[in-house]
């Protein structure tokens, strides 16, 4: 710990770079929201953690930080997981989405971001990338066909502003329109 | 808007969040987003005894870590504000407000003792694991069923929160009763837990000057605790709160971080943000638990004779936190005979405080889970009960409602559930392994509004802009007070941004107590109204106007123009009469506070009829609350979509009241053991079934210029005990405790 030269640091503006002199820093690739990253990550930082603090995607949130809440979730490899039990430094080469990532470049809105909005399924708006990114990673497993599917698979998500049905009317929507990429 | 009833307007009709971009992308930005060229991060250390003393704190081995920046403590902490007083914010109860890092006594357990501030938040936490800190113990005392001795009637009253006077004769009324309950109830203690924790990013600008993101619902709250904590001015303090993560209740005060992250980024003249973790979202406020005993007597035709509620509730040792859990007693039904009383008890947490509908769904639970059991008694149906006793004024004698259509709100909600069609006997329905219940109960809350300031700026470029400081904290403000605003003027709702969260906006009171969309909305709503009549004095002014000789009743503001309504193809443009004007800019700032007169002459409530089905496996004591149906009158619905979303965030909270949410007191430790959202069971999905959402109409124009009640509180307020009528229901057992969990169904005995 004692050589780390953390004075190095110079705040949190985003893509500073690599924070240089610091030999406990490990350096990884990850493609996050389509554009390829060379970062150098401490062994002790989480993906969120990594995504809020280093990279300002502020997007992702913390809930709890214990994987309990689901508010961190985004896109690995295509998979949903909660960003705060993974250590980056694990994760060199893969490809992140967040909900940062999910409008098309010209600003068009994902069919479950347009959902959400359109069935009001969020309130705070805290839990709301989170259950996004979640539900976009449900429909892509393909397991949940029946609202009682839906539920039980989102439950990983908590809303505590209640928004739980418009939630499964918005993923229902979309996936009978069968518009989930 | 009379004027432009002849088109659809948007207040009233359902509308698409404005902000439901920014929260869809990740775009909207809360308190803890915010960032600075030199932020550095504060990570608080909680304390690990109930009650005593710091004998010694050893910062030594956390500033060794590089990137510590400074660890405060008691011991190093810069001066602040030496009177009590300072510190008492807008919403403070009776007595002195914890003052952080004050002195060396522990008062609570997670009371925070210090902050390390690092050069970022990793370095933060691990140094924070350094502090040392060894204490002098002293007894304390969180369990409240101990204390009913020692319960004392508060001596400074919250304002608003007495009991009402007793009326009659209560004692020998029940006493004379043919039928009558006397039981006691309990609810649990409940944490907020809002998703976003709590935090405030301070960004230091320099000469002394600070800009405060704060999770907070009232931004001026804030900005005046800082300034009176810290000997600033106004000009040194803006506080901004664009989005708040969740609230509840748990941002009406300025909490501990907010003091941490000021006090150290004043010190350090440099930017700091503090984060909250989950656990520490357990060592602020919490809704407190009551003992509280009801009892009811009725004649044999079903009328009410008497009612006595008593309630003892938990308060800290420093402050006197008081809540309306009895006065409900008094209001609800026709009654002649009526005693409450509200003491508090003194044990050793954290001031608890006020949590969606403070007080009424504890009351209620206890009124109507008292009037079921009643209606067994009577052998009637527990709805028919009720509308026997409905209360045409407070009580049956005291004031005139503003408007009242609970009665409406019973016949629909009946209707819509399928009441009709219920068994009266208890484990009568059943369905596969499932016992199946249906309970049902009403609700009340006080229709309120606070005094509100707003400015409205209408521009050339036919943009129009209304602002005031009050927050949104998912309840859907922004939206509303757009759609009021568009209205006024007739102008499309992308062509209006609201703008609050903002210190710098006009005077406005917390956000909470559902008064937000009477306030503010009136607010914006008369600011509005005067840039209206500005604009049309001009209309009026120009050469060969064709509205020379209008009334201005008898124009419509509509799509950028105002057209007579007799003959829509006489109209001028809105940037046409500014420019005759020769102005490009028209603003007002208003201010909305109620009319005392019919504040003094009539009761303004919202009411609710919560019918609940339950399904319950009585081998695995499971609950699932399979159907509820709500029908709220509320006078006047802004925004039908929004306000659906109100109540069934109000219905959830009280599914949580009633099935899972539970702060557990280990009372050796004295602390709350469950302080994570694994163990403390917020609802998940999967917990929710169908919950349809019914808006009876009802036309009310005394309280406020929209008509509009407040819907963030009346969603939970008799929803846990719609749902204990109905576990009751179904299983003959009468559980009066909250949460009805697995043990209790498992252990309970069937009622007699």
């Amino acid at each position: 710990m004692a050589d780390l030269e953390f004075l190095a640091r110079q705040g949190f503006a985003p893509d500073a770079g690599p924070p240089k002199g610091l030999p406990d820093e490990i350096p990884i690739t990850l493609t996050i929201n389509g554009e390829r990253r060379a970062l150098h990550v401490r062994p002790w930082t989480t993906l969120l953690d990594l995504l809020r603090e280093d990279l300002s995607l502020y997007g992702t949130k913390k809930g709890c930080d214990h994987g309990q809440c689901g508010a961190c979730t985004v896109l690995l490899d295509g998979e949903r997981i909660n960003s705060c039990l993974a250590l980056a430094v694990t994760k060199d080469g893969s490809e992140l989405t967040t909900v940062e990532g999910l409008a098309g470049k010209d600003g068009t809105l994902h069919p479950m971001q347009e959902a959400f909005i359109e069935h009001d399924a969020f309130q705070c708006g805290y839990c709301t990338p989170g259950q996004i990114c979640s539900a976009v990673g449900l429909l892509k497993e393909g397991h949940a066909k029946t609202r009682e599917e839906i539920r039980e698979m989102m439950s990983g998500n908590l809303c505590r502003c209640g928004a739980y049905t418009n939630i499964v009317d918005a993923i229902e929507d979309v996936l009978a329109k069968g518009a989930a990429k | 808007m009379q004027q432009t009833s002849m088109h659809e307007t948007h207040v009233g009709s359902p509308r698409n969040r404005v902000d439901g971009r920014l929260k869809v992308t990740g775009e909207a930005r809360y308190a803890a987003e915010y960032t600075a060229p030199d932020l550095a991060v504060g990570y608080v250390v909680s304390g690990a005894i109930a009650r005593g003393r710091i004998r010694s704190v050893d910062t030594k081995a956390a500033m060794a870590v590089p990137g510590v920046i400074q660890v405060f403590t008691h011991q190093n902490r810069p001066r602040t504000a030496w009177r009590a007083k300072a510190y008492q914010d807008e919403v403070a109860p009776p007595g002195t407000p914890f003052r952080p890092l004050y002195d060396d006594k522990i008062l609570y357990s997670g009371q925070p003792i210090a902050l390390v501030v690092a050069e970022d938040f990793e370095i933060a936490r691990y140094a924070a694991s350094l502090v040392r800190v060894t204490y002098e113990t002293e007894p304390h005392e969180t369990d409240l069923g101990k204390l009913r001795e020692k319960a004392y009637k508060p001596p400074k009253t919250r304002s608003g929160m007495a009991p009402p006077p007793p009326r009659g004769d209560a004692e020998a009324a029940i006493g004379a009763a043919p039928f009558k309950v006397d039981e006691s109830y309990r609810i649990a203690i409940e944490h907020h837990n809002p998703m976003e924790m709590h935090a405030s990013t301070v960004v230091w600008e320099g000469d002394g000057k600070i800009t405060v993101y704060d999770k907070i619902q009232g931004v001026q709250n804030t900005q005046s605790y800082i300034t009176h904590v810290f000997g600033l001015s106004n000009d040194d303090v803006r506080v901004l709160s664009p989005f708040v993560g969740g609230a509840f209740g748990s941002g009406l005060r300025p909490q501990y971080q907010l003091f941490l992250a000021v006090m150290a980024a004043l010190e350090l003249q440099r930017s700091v943000r503090v984060m909250l973790e989950r656990d520490q979202m357990f060592t602020f406020t919490y809704r407190p638990d009551a003992l509280q005993e009801m009892a009811i007597g009725a004649n044999p035709d079903a009328t009410l004779q008497a009612i006595r509620h008593d309630a003892i509730g938990c308060t800290s040792r420093f402050e006197d936190y008081q809540e309306s859990v009895v006065s409900w007693s008094a209001m609800m039904y026709r009654c002649d005979n009526v005693t409450t009383t509200y003491k508090l008890a003194q044990i050793d947490t954290y001031t608890p405080g006020d949590m969606r509908a403070p007080g009424a769904p504890t009351g209620m639970f206890a009124l109507e889970s008292a009037m079921d059991e009643l209606s067994y008694k009577l052998q009637i149906d527990p709805l028919q009960l009720r509308l026997r006793n409905y209360a045409e004024t407070e009580g049956g004698g005291g004031k005139p409602f503003t408007s009242k259509e609970l009665r409406a709100a019973y016949q629909l909600g009946a209707e819509r559930f399928g009441w009709s069609r219920r068994n009266p006997v208890p484990r009568s329905m059943k369905e596969g392994r499932e016992l199946i219940g249906w309970g049902m109960a009403s609700g009340m809350w006080e229709a309120m509004m606070e005094k509100t300031s707003a400015r409205a700026t209408l521009t050339i470029d036919g943009r129009l802009e209304v602002g005031t400081a009050t927050a949104d904290i998912g309840t859907g403000t922004y939206t509303i007070l757009t759609q009021i605003a568009a209205d006024a003027l007739g102008l499309p709702m992308e062509k209006v941004t609201a703008r609050i969260g903002d210190s710098s906006l006009p005077m406005s009171p917390v956000e909470g107590g559902s008064w937000t969309a009477a306030s503010a909305g009136s607010a914006v709503h008369v600011a509005c109204n005067a840039v209206r009549e500005t604009l049309f004095k001009y209309a009026r002014g120009m050469d060969a106007s064709p509205l020379a000789n209008a009334d201005i009743g008898r124009v419509a503001f509509r799509g950028g123009r105002m057209e007579l309504m007799a003959d829509p193809s006489r109209y001028v443009t809105i940037q046409d009469t500014m420019r005759a004007g020769g102005v490009d800019r028209i603003e007002a700032e208003e201010t909305a506070a109620p009319s005392r007169i019919n504040q003094l002459r009539y009761a303004a409530y919202t009411h609710s009829a919560i019918f609940a089905e339950v399904r319950v496996d009585e081998e695995l004591g499971r609950v699932r609350v399979t159907r509820i149906v709500d029908a709220v009158a509320a006078g006047k619905i802004l925004n039908p979509k929004t306000a659906r979303s109100q109540i069934l965030g109000g219905v959830v909270f009280g599914i949580g009241m009633a099935l899972t949410e539970e702060s557990m007191m280990d009372h050796n430790l004295g602390r709350f053991m469950n302080h994570n959202i694994a163990e403390y069971h917020v609802p998940v999905n999967a917990d929710i079934h169908d919950i349809e959402v019914i808006f009876v109409e009802e036309h009310e124009d005394k309280i406020n210029p929209l008509g509009v009640k407040g819907l963030g509180e009346i969603g939970i307020v008799g929803t846990a005990a719609a749902i204990a009528n109905a576990v009751y229901h179904a299983t003959g057992k009468r559980i009066r405790h909250l949460p009805i969990t697995v043990d209790k169904i498992i252990g309970e005995k069937e009622a007699a």
